[in-house]
């Protein structure tokens, strides 16, 4: 196994040093480098800001069709060119055949998902295996031709970033910015084209057009993102950005700009790093940062991240089990069986200042207390409304009102009251007596 | 044994028989993931086994295929269950989730493979993604009774014997659990409630997915591997409603693309002159998508041709019955047995070539007559006419009474309605609305 190149203690063990790295990212290590590194990151924000559209419209991996199907694209236009005698390995002929390829993919797909009974995950499964099949055959035709050998197409396939030149470089700059722009210029019918088609379409938008402009800034974004990082890997660009500023944000004005700032953050460490190493495909290493940037997404973003969660997740939990140990201590006085905290519940108990638990005796302060009744009230009253509107029985209600108890709001309380009022609510203030008997085991769950 | 035979035998029959092993096991499997959209699952695990397949290289240091079974399983099951992670806990939708995975898990693999490649290990991925069919050869023995013997099967490649045994466990999988896997795939629901675990079947089919993409992607490579596991299941869906036909027609599908898609790889460049053959691996890809085209377009029941001409069928006999209820209205205006000049009567129903095939209809059917001044209505026309516009005035009439709807507003709907009208339902219509008069004041015919 080799090292882990993406640490900086690695680059120097690998012969860059320090001073090397820091060039790079300045964009002072030779003019090539800069180029790379430049076209990269623009093609990241483009890809970041219009992914992002189709990210949110559930048609993540129409992006994968469509750059697989380039293939047969790219390899029909090199076969056609040579045929006629010109040289076939131009951008300009490679590229029109890369968009050929990928209109002809997303006509399939979308025919097929119109047509027929399939699903939009067959389609594009199917679409991209055929389409891609159909370019290997083309391959290997081209690999038996006379003239050609297929070597400048793999790159395709791969991606080979060192290949760019200052004029490819610019051809992805004008691009992205164009695709940009038409992003903001079009901004509004996108949004609702997203979020509400149906809506958008009685509204009178042409909900087609908008689509047909949204495809065609996907086609051209991977087309050119075809030579930077190869088609087996231009989705992720158009993916994971999105994917993980949609964690930060639930608003579509910040997924944009921050979708494509990830994008972009990802494709130039990407290319930076790649540039420094040698053997360190550019495309993959892209991919990877991206990666990276998920992955911290996902785990530490503030309200949709794995960590707050699983934070929101133990709060609740505590505070189910605090109420729950609160309910017991005031039902025992009633006569039930006492139910142990444990020793950790009896720290936050403790910590919380609602109780004092000593020799396994837990005595309620003033706060506790009025807590504690709080619950028991809000448990009995949703237990006597099972009874009264439900037609529960007296001994299936109790663990409905477990779980129920803790998300009464004050609001709802009030509601319960007033719907109870008259219907056997005892005292005006003071928890209503439990419709069951206390001591059946019944304590839901005090840890 | 003549030595055409022989030469097919030794260097067709291999790559063939592995080649529609592998399309068969992916395509027996395929018909759950294309039922549980999740169609695009091996294209995931196709992708994101390289890195799996690239570190068990390179710490066994031998192509042999145990390690790389072995690692490409692992990183197979450990993208299932990382799609399955994204997917829950960072509630990303799945098609996305898949997306962010298995292109992360890609770029790892090209990333292994190019630094192994800088220590000159032999390793590339093309030949993952494109398969090595064309290398598998065998020798028979020349005389034909030692074809059975221990020694010449012991010398079919052991891509052979792998696939062959991976296609007998699936089968095996899917005789045995095909109760749970239907369920499983129909109503996961209603799985669960029944005692048995869907998720526990859908870890055990992402495993078999993973084993039979495994065992196929040494001879096949990837391409094949998707393609199989989506185009023969997607049109067995389209000319089947009923799991196990639909099976078995994926199987057959299966088996026409390996051994058709290796004939004219094989032999069919040598038909329109080409010298070399073409890659199998893609050629089969090309026959599967090929088939699946002719089922969208040709298939008996839910092919594109098939709906049209139920449509067109449609459209004819509810453009014959406009052509009865108008000659009917012109009677009630002008008195019996007055006729309408054709060019008249296709411009009042309005539907081109549909009005002339159902004047033809018409009649054909005896339903209208011909006469010097135009068509008139025969007796079996009127028949039917007067129960159509029957049908069209109670609809009026109970769309104003019941429904309360203005006057001038029901034509349309009555006019789409009255084509679709039973004899049952005009009796409930009459109940509800009543006879007599319609809104506009015409005379609602008796039955």
């Amino acid at each position: 196994m080799p090292s882990s190149p993406s640490t900086i203690a690695g680059l120097t063990q690998q012969g860059a040093t320090l001073d090397e790295l820091w060039r790079t990212l300045t964009l002072q290590a030779g003019y090539n480098a800069a180029i790379v590194v430049l076209g990269a990151t623009l093609l990241g924000i483009a890809g970041g800001v219009v992914g992002s559209f189709v990210v949110l419209r559930k048609r993540a991996l129409l992006g994968d069709a469509l750059s697989h199907a380039a293939l047969p694209g790219i390899a029909g236009a090199f076969i056609v060119a040579t045929l006629f005698g010109a040289q076939g390995r131009s951008l300009g002929v490679l590229l029109p055949g890369a968009a050929a390829g990928c209109i002809a993919g997303v006509l399939a797909v979308q025919a097929i998902v119109r047509w027929t009974r399939l699903r939009d995950d067959a389609a594009i499964a199917a679409v991209l295996s055929v389409f891609f099949g159909a370019g290997i055959v083309l391959l290997s035709v081209i690999q038996s031709m006379p003239t050609g050998d297929q070597g400048g197409l793999a790159s395709f396939i791969y991606g080979q970033t060192a290949a760019m030149n200052a004029r490819d470089a610019t051809l992805i700059a004008a691009v992205a910015l164009a695709s940009i722009a038409s992003v903001a210029l079009l901004f509004k019918e996108f949004r609702l084209a997203c979020f509400d088609r149906e809506f958008a379409a009685v509204q009178g938008w042409p909900v087609g057009a908008i689509d047909l402009a949204m495809t065609g800034l996907l086609v051209v974004v991977t087309i050119i993102g075809l030579q930077a990082v190869g088609l087996l890997l231009i989705v992720a660009l158009l993916i994971i950005p999105p994917a993980a500023a949609r964690f930060w944000t639930e608003r579509l004005r910040v997924m944009l700009p921050l979708s494509g700032t990830l994008g972009g953050l990802s494709a130039y460490l990407g290319a930076c790093v790649s540039a420094l190493l040698p053997h360190a495909p550019t495309g993959a290493l892209i991919v990877l940062a991206a990666g990276a940037v998920f992955a911290i997404s996902i785990t530490l973003a503030p309200s949709r991240g794995v960590v707050a969660s699983i934070v929101r997740l133990l709060r609740l939990r505590v505070r189910i089990a605090v109420d729950h140990a609160l309910r017991t201590a005031v039902e025992r006085a009633d006569g039930a069986r006492a139910a142990q905290p444990g020793r950790t519940l009896a720290l936050i108990l403790r910590m919380g200042g609602h109780a004092r638990v000593s020799d396994g005796r837990v005595e309620l302060t003033p706060r506790g207390t009025e807590r504690a009744r709080r619950v028991v009230r809000a448990h009995r009253l949703w237990e006597r409304y099972l009874i009264e509107y439900a037609d529960a029985a007296p001994s299936h209600v109790d663990l409905s009102a477990d779980a129920v108890e803790h998300s009464l709001s004050p609001a709802l309380v009030a509601e319960l009251e007033a719907a109870l009022r008259g219907r056997g609510l005892p005292a005006a203030n003071g928890p209503p007596n439990s419709p069951h008997p206390l001591d059946a085991g019944q304590q839901g769950g005090a840890a | 044994m003549n030595p055409t035979l022989h030469e097919f035998v030794s260097l067709d029959a291999p790559p063939m028989f592995a080649g529609t092993l592998a399309a068969l096991c992916c395509g027996l499997l395929g018909n759950f993931l294309v039922l549980r959209r999740l169609s695009l699952m091996g294209d995931a695990v196709a992708h994101a086994v390289l890195p799996g397949i690239v570190v068990a290289f390179l710490i066994a240091g031998t192509r042999a295929s145990l390690p790389m079974f072995v690692g490409a399983a692992a990183s197979g099951l450990l993208a299932a269950a990382l799609i399955e992670v994204v997917r829950r806990f960072g509630r990303v939708e799945t098609g996305a989730a898949m997306g962010v995975v298995f292109t992360i898990l890609f770029a790892l693999g090209v990333l292994l493979i190019e630094r192994a490649a800088a220590r000159h290990v032999d390793l590339d991925a093309d030949c993952v993604l494109h398969g090595q069919l064309e290398t598998l050869f065998w020798f028979p023995p020349e005389d034909p009774s030692e074809f059975w013997t221990a020694g010449t099967l012991a010398a079919v490649p052991r891509q052979v014997w792998t696939l062959g045994l991976t296609t007998l466990i699936a089968i095996a999988f899917i005789a045995a659990f095909f109760k749970e896997l239907r369920l499983a795939a129909f109503d996961p629901a209603l799985a669960s409630s029944l005692g048995f675990s869907a998720g526990l079947m859908h870890f055990a089919l992402m495993a078999m997915v993973a084993a039979a993409a495994v065992a196929s992607f040494e001879a096949v490579g990837s391409i094949l591997v998707i393609a199989m596991f989506v185009c023969p299941a997607a049109t067995a869906r389209l000319l089947t409603d009923r799991l196990l036909p639909q099976i078995v027609v994926s199987a057959a599908v299966a088996v026409v693309a390996g051994v058709g898609g290796y004939l004219l790889a094989a032999f069919g460049p040598g038909w329109i002159g080409l010298p070399n053959a073409v890659n199998a691996a893609g050629m089969m890809t090309l026959v599967a998508g090929a088939i699946l085209a002719a089922a969208a377009v040709l298939g008996p029941r839910h092919g594109v041709l098939a709906r049209k001409r139920r449509l067109a069928r449609l459209a004819r006999s509810i453009a014959r019955e406009d052509v009865l209820g108008l000659l009917y209205r012109v009677e009630e205006v002008r008195g019996p047995g007055t006729a309408l000049a054709q060019a008249d009567v296709r411009r009042a129903i309005d539907s081109g070539a549909a009005a002339r095939r159902a004047l033809r209809d018409a009649r054909r059917a005896g339903e209208v007559v011909p006469t010097p001044e135009g068509l008139r209505l025969a007796d079996a026309g009127r028949a039917r006419a007067r129960s159509l516009v029957r049908s069209h005035r109670l609809w009026e009439t109970y769309l104003v009474k019941v429904l309360g709807l203005r006057p001038d507003h029901v034509h349309a709907t009555a006019m789409d309605l009255e084509h679709v009208t039973d004899a049952e339902m005009a009796r409930r219509l009459a109940e509800r609305g009543g006879e007599g008069m319609d809104p506009h004041h015409r005379p609602i015919p008796p039955a």
